[in-house]
């Protein structure tokens, strides 16, 4: 499985650390790349009726020297596996992955004996921190998906306290809804 | 403070720490804004969850890309890498020296500051071609290149529609522009050069429809394929900068800088007419944006040679002959 190469910095500020992380969470821009039926509804969470750019993800950068996240949207195949691997390597750290649908995670129904031209996983070509099943899933499952890499970064939604809502209904004003 | 004030040296660093804060803030709030003009005009809401109405979300953007890691490639300009987003972001600042935000505050009224605004607002130019050649990558370089036609073919039609302004007013100098459109604005009386600067001031700023530099569709991101972090955040701020400027010039051309329509100021400060009538053009620039597609490179060249730079020279003899009659 691949893992994640980062150094970590040379002298450590707690508190500047949590502002930066808290700042990283919510401006986490994906690149715009995908290879299958996936990346459809990828395109679907960033257009109108779901709206990707309410918690800042929207800004889709074409170059991935400008991108904090990569999104595998589809089937990986034998092919294509490189290329992913040069695009992540060119995406400057500190970087994410979150692998979409159930080819990303491990093949899907393309997997079985005797198959020759996909690669079962993303995680055995970059490291992926949330995984989001579904064939494809929906747009919602993305955001829920990228939400929980939110937390991941914030270490725990309650730590996220520039966001104006909360999905498990702590006190905060108003609870997640997708469609307004 | 009064004193410090009246000092030319004081005013003038007093005036560029007031120009380096207002330039900062006004490019967060230009992207806010358009993101949120993005979002209206596309069925969306835009940024709304990150602070109240989303006002937060490019001051973390900002945070995120400081904290972002800077990448060299190896095999390109380490030098030119390195000043071309300097390059980029400082000629943009200089135009605040000259801008008439009201009658007391351009920082210094000199009489050549139309020159000033338009001879660095050249050296864009020269950065952006700097940094796409430094990054020694094929998109780069062909956003730089395709970058540096439009400019030069569309810096000719702007200079000649500001030339037919300063034919009227026989003068250079900013106030002085203003204080000539007393009891009308120059937009009514010279609508062609109106026109044709604003479309030019588009062209020049390389905003759509005339991002040809930076289609993604093709070139990748164009010249700033290879900058990361603050780097990019550089080219990103000196852009919304930009887009400022060209419509504060436009609004001291045509608009009548910081005086009230037809002479009455209703009682509202000059700088409030001044930033009002500028961000509306701002608007106006993104709602172009969101609105036309992408011309082809022809089209985008041939427009230039074959349309504007005749109307617009057409427009400065007919200007220059009226003038000479009256």
């Amino acid at each position: 499985m691949a893992k994640k190469v980062l150094d970590p910095p040379v002298v450590q500020f707690a508190l500047l650390e949590d502002v930066l992380n808290l700042a990283r969470a919510n401006s986490l821009w994906p690149m715009t790349f995908g290879l299958a039926c996936c990346a459809i509804e990828m395109m679907a969470a960033g257009a109108s009726r779901f709206d990707l750019d309410r918690f800042g993800f929207g800004v889709f950068r074409p170059s991935p020297r400008q991108s904090d996240l990569m999104i595998v949207a589809g089937t990986i195949s034998k092919k294509m596996a490189p290329t992913i691997q040069t695009l992540w390597d060119q995406m400057p750290n500190p970087k994410w992955c979150i692998a979409m649908g159930n080819c990303a995670i491990s093949g899907g129904p393309f997997e079985y004996d005797g198959q020759y031209a996909i690669v079962p996983g993303a995680d055995l070509i970059v490291p992926v921190d949330v995984y989001v099943p579904g064939c494809p899933p929906r747009p919602e499952g993305l955001i829920q998906g990228i939400l929980a890499l939110e937390d991941k970064i914030t270490k725990g939604e309650k730590r996220n306290i520039l966001r104006r809502f909360s999905r498990f209904g702590s006190g905060k004003k108003h609870a997640f809804r997708l469609v307004k | 403070m009064e004193h410090i004030l009246s000092n030319e040296l004081g005013r003038l660093i007093v005036g560029l720490i007031v120009v380096l804060i207002f330039s900062q803030l006004n490019a967060l709030f230009l992207v806010w804004l358009e993101r949120k003009v993005a979002g209206h005009i596309q069925l969306r809401i835009g940024p709304k969850e990150v602070g109240p109405y989303g006002l937060l979300q490019t001051i973390v953007d900002g945070l995120k890309l400081v904290g972002k890691e800077l990448i060299t490639p190896k095999r390109a300009d380490r030098i030119l890498f390195i000043i071309a987003p300097v390059l980029v972001f400082v000629p943009v600042l200089v135009p605040f020296i000259v801008l008439p935000f009201s009658k007391s505050l351009p920082l210094n009224d000199m009489n050549v500051g139309l020159l000033v605004i338009f001879s660095f607002s050249t050296i864009n130019v020269l950065a952006i071609l700097i940094g796409g050649w430094g990054s020694n990558n094929k998109y780069a370089l062909l956003g730089a290149i395709r970058s540096v036609a439009q400019n030069i073919a569309y810096e000719i039609p702007l200079l000649l529609s500001v030339l037919s302004v300063v034919l009227m007013t026989k003068t250079l100098q900013m106030s002085k522009i203003v204080q000539a459109q007393g009891s009308y604005w120059f937009f009514l009386i010279q609508p062609i050069a109106a026109l044709t600067y604003f479309i030019c001031a588009t062209a020049e700023t390389n905003r759509a429809p005339f991002d040809i530099p930076e289609a993604e569709s093709e070139l990748v991101a164009g010249f700033h394929t290879e900058f990361s972090g603050m780097r990019f955040g550089l080219f990103f701020l000196a852009e919304y900068t930009n887009v400022f400027v060209v419509c504060a010039v436009a609004t001291t051309l045509f608009l009548g800088g910081w005086q009230g329509p037809f002479g009455f100021s209703l009682g509202i400060p000059g700088i409030i007419w001044f930033l009002a009538k500028t961000y509306l053009l701002v608007f106006v620039i993104m709602w172009f944006r969101w609105t036309f597609p992408r011309l082809r490179f022809d089209q985008l060249i041939s427009f230039s040679w074959k349309v504007l730079i005749p109307l617009a020279l057409a427009n400065l003899i007919i200007t220059a002959g009226v003038i000479k009659l009256i």
